[in-house]
């Protein structure tokens, strides 16, 4: 008996740090999609606080100039800074993002859990719209919907608006299949059996156990989100006068720019949108792995 | 399958079509825009005719297409007209319709998308398959990662990208356009070169674009059937490394990825319709690109609805013939 008191201290857990640290050397994918998040958001961050951001609209700078030491990224023919353009778009694409991503999660939480909890007739109503909406492809009733719209109407917040109203199926989904599963096991019954009420085992149960999954939701929804906006915008279907990195790639392509020369002017948002969604895409691929354990043995 | 099955799908197909028709019908009649005032208002705007002869030219309009009947009205109206597959006229290329319109950029559309699609999904599913192997050399291995940190960009950013480079810079391909300035189409062989030439590019961009998802999902696939007895059994019975990657790893790993490319195939044409704008193909995008600069409604809607209505019944039709693929489903 003695002996073993004494060897037990030896196993000590590494602390929390550590572990987090060596679970993220595994999931590289996670990893890489963060830095080039942090990257992105010092660049817009310090953007923000050192370049002029009315330099990011027409009319602003002498048009058409390449990259030089007064304007590091080029200007445009509209007469932006291209500079100022990618801060200010980056900043609006992140705010697209954010909140198209954050409704689209909310809603599809809220419905999962009405669905899933409550069961009956609502679970078959809100499945089944899932079900009929999830072949339709989203994108192109975007387009309607945003050709719809009065174009001097359109705004950053009505482009969240439009990504928003055909995103919140998939988080609905997966949401009601993990309530689903989370609601028959014991530490639930135990709850109602103890005289814990509906939205005590919601929000005291079976919630807290949700957040992983309601996390790599988001990061799901900001990615469709940001790819939604991005294709309405490279159509000139977004609010045609701000930054956003689809509407400067659509207006270089109505000018020609690469026939004219002007190839700076399509290749910065281009190159931005590409570092912004393979970011999305990673850290997404790296949610996945820690929501979804069977893809966790893949090393 | 059973008969059953089978009614039970086609009549979630009916109910796909009809959800998607009422939405395209409803969305822009709740809309405060009028599309037909205002793409002759646009015009009188350029000059042509005074804003009272618009109001005549509005209220013409208006009866011929029948939009001043009640609501309801039209809403069956245009049920029915879908169901004969008349989509309208194009308001801006007057006497044509919108199902000719499709009609004629159709097969260049097809054609670019099912190259590239069959494309990326053998190179991709074989890449994805291979990186999850363990006996797979490191090398072939290491091909995969570039597709799979690709997966989340767009076809149509690769696509300006390949224009920088390839275009722009190496001056290697042409620009955009379907072929030459000033060479007349014909059935000649020279001719065919040409629009080869310039279909390079676009191909290129959605193949690259397209691989990473496939590779990214067969991974996972493969990871989990590694697992599995039989793959095992297989292995401590001493089958051949190919034997075992061939028959009993890649089939039964692709069998969801069937189902796969089924649910991808909306986000796929869309992609494809991007690239076609960029590059100036005369498909569908470019037909789409032109209705949005012109505000030619009846062609975007026209467009959107044909899309949907062609990806829901693909989507049954791989559903259909799946227990063809699976003899589990036949079977059972």
């Amino acid at each position: 008996m003695a002996t073993i008191a004494v060897s037990q201290p030896q196993l000590r857990q590494p602390s929390k740090l550590t572990l987090m640290l060596r679970y993220l050397r595994r999931n590289k994918s996670m990893v890489f999609g963060l830095l080039i998040l942090l990257f992105l958001v010092g660049f817009t961050v310090i953007g923000l606080l050192t370049v002029d951001t009315k330099d990011a609209y027409p009319l602003s700078v002498r048009g058409k100039q390449e990259p030089s030491l007064k304007y590091p990224l080029g200007t445009d023919f509209f007469g932006r800074d291209m500079l100022a353009a990618m801060v200010v778009g980056m900043w609006q694409t992140a705010l697209i993002g954010v909140l198209a991503g954050g409704l689209g999660t909310l809603i599809g939480v809220v419905l999962g859990f009405i669905s899933a909890y409550f069961g009956g007739i609502l679970d078959a109503l809100i499945k089944g719209i899932c079900q009929i909406l999830t072949p339709i492809p989203a994108f192109l009733i975007q387009v309607v919907l945003a050709g719809s719209l009065d174009k001097r109407s359109v705004t950053i917040y009505t482009m969240a608006f439009v990504v928003v109203l055909l995103a919140w199926m998939a988080p609905t989904l997966v949401i009601r299949s993990q309530v689903l599963s989370m609601k028959e096991r014991q530490f639930v019954s135990v709850a109602k059996l103890s005289g814990v009420g509906d939205l005590g085992i919601i929000f005291g149960e079976i919630l807290p156990n949700l957040l992983p999954f309601i996390v790599a939701a988001f990061v799901g929804q900001v990615f469709v989100a940001v790819f939604g906006s991005f294709y309405l915008s490279v159509l000139g279907l977004g609010p045609l006068r701000e930054p956003l990195m689809g509407n400067l790639i659509w207006a270089a392509q109505g000018q020609s720019a690469f026939f004219n020369g002007w190839w700076w002017w399509p290749i910065w948002p281009s190159l931005a949108m590409v570092l912004i969604l393979s970011s999305l895409a990673l850290i997404n691929m790296g949610m996945d792995e820690i929501a979804n354990p069977r893809v966790r043995r893949s090393e | 399958m059973s008969l059953k099955k089978v009614i039970e799908r086609l009549l979630f197909l009916i109910l796909v079509i009809w959800a998607a028709s009422t939405i395209t019908f409803f969305i822009p009649r709740i809309s405060p825009k009028n599309p037909i005032r205002e793409r002759f208002a646009a015009l009188a705007r350029t000059g042509g005719f005074s804003p009272g002869d618009m109001e005549k030219i509005v209220a013409s309009f208006n009866t011929k297409f029948g939009l001043d009947k009640p609501l309801i009205e039209q809403y069956f109206d245009y049920v029915a007209s879908i169901a004969r597959f008349d989509l309208g006229i194009s308001l801006n290329q007057y006497p044509k319709t919108v199902a000719e319109l499709i009609m004629e950029s159709l097969p260049w559309t097809i054609t670019l998308l099912l190259v590239t699609t069959v494309l990326s999904f053998v190179i991709g599913n074989l890449l994805g398959a291979v990186a999850a192997w363990p006996r797979a050399p490191a090398w072939l291995r290491a091909i995969a990662t570039p597709f799979v940190l690709l997966q989340g960009v767009p076809p149509v950013l690769l696509g300006i990208l390949l224009l920088f480079f390839l275009g722009f810079k190496l001056k290697l391909l042409p620009l955009g356009s379907a072929y030459s300035t000033g060479v007349v189409p014909d059935w000649s062989f020279s001719f065919f070169l040409d629009v080869v030439k310039h279909q390079i590019m676009p191909a290129l961009s959605l193949t690259l674009g397209f691989i990473g998802g496939w590779v990214l999902s067969m991974r996972g696939m493969g990871v989990t059937i590694q697992g599995e007895d039989y793959v095992n059994f297989a292995e401590h019975k001493g089958l051949p490394g190919t034997r075992i990657f061939r028959d009993y790893y890649l089939r039964n790993a692709l069998l969801p990825q069937v189902t796969g490319l089924a649910l991808a195939l909306g986000g796929l044409v869309f992609a494809g319709l991007l690239v076609e704008g960029l590059y100036g193909l005369p498909g569908l995008g470019s037909v789409l690109n032109a209705a949005i600069q012109s505000n030619d409604f009846l062609v975007i809607y026209g467009i959107v609805l044909f899309i949907t209505i062609t990806v829901a019944t693909l989507m049954v039709v791989v559903e259909l013939l799946y227990p063809l693929l699976d003899p589990r489903i036949r079977e059972s």
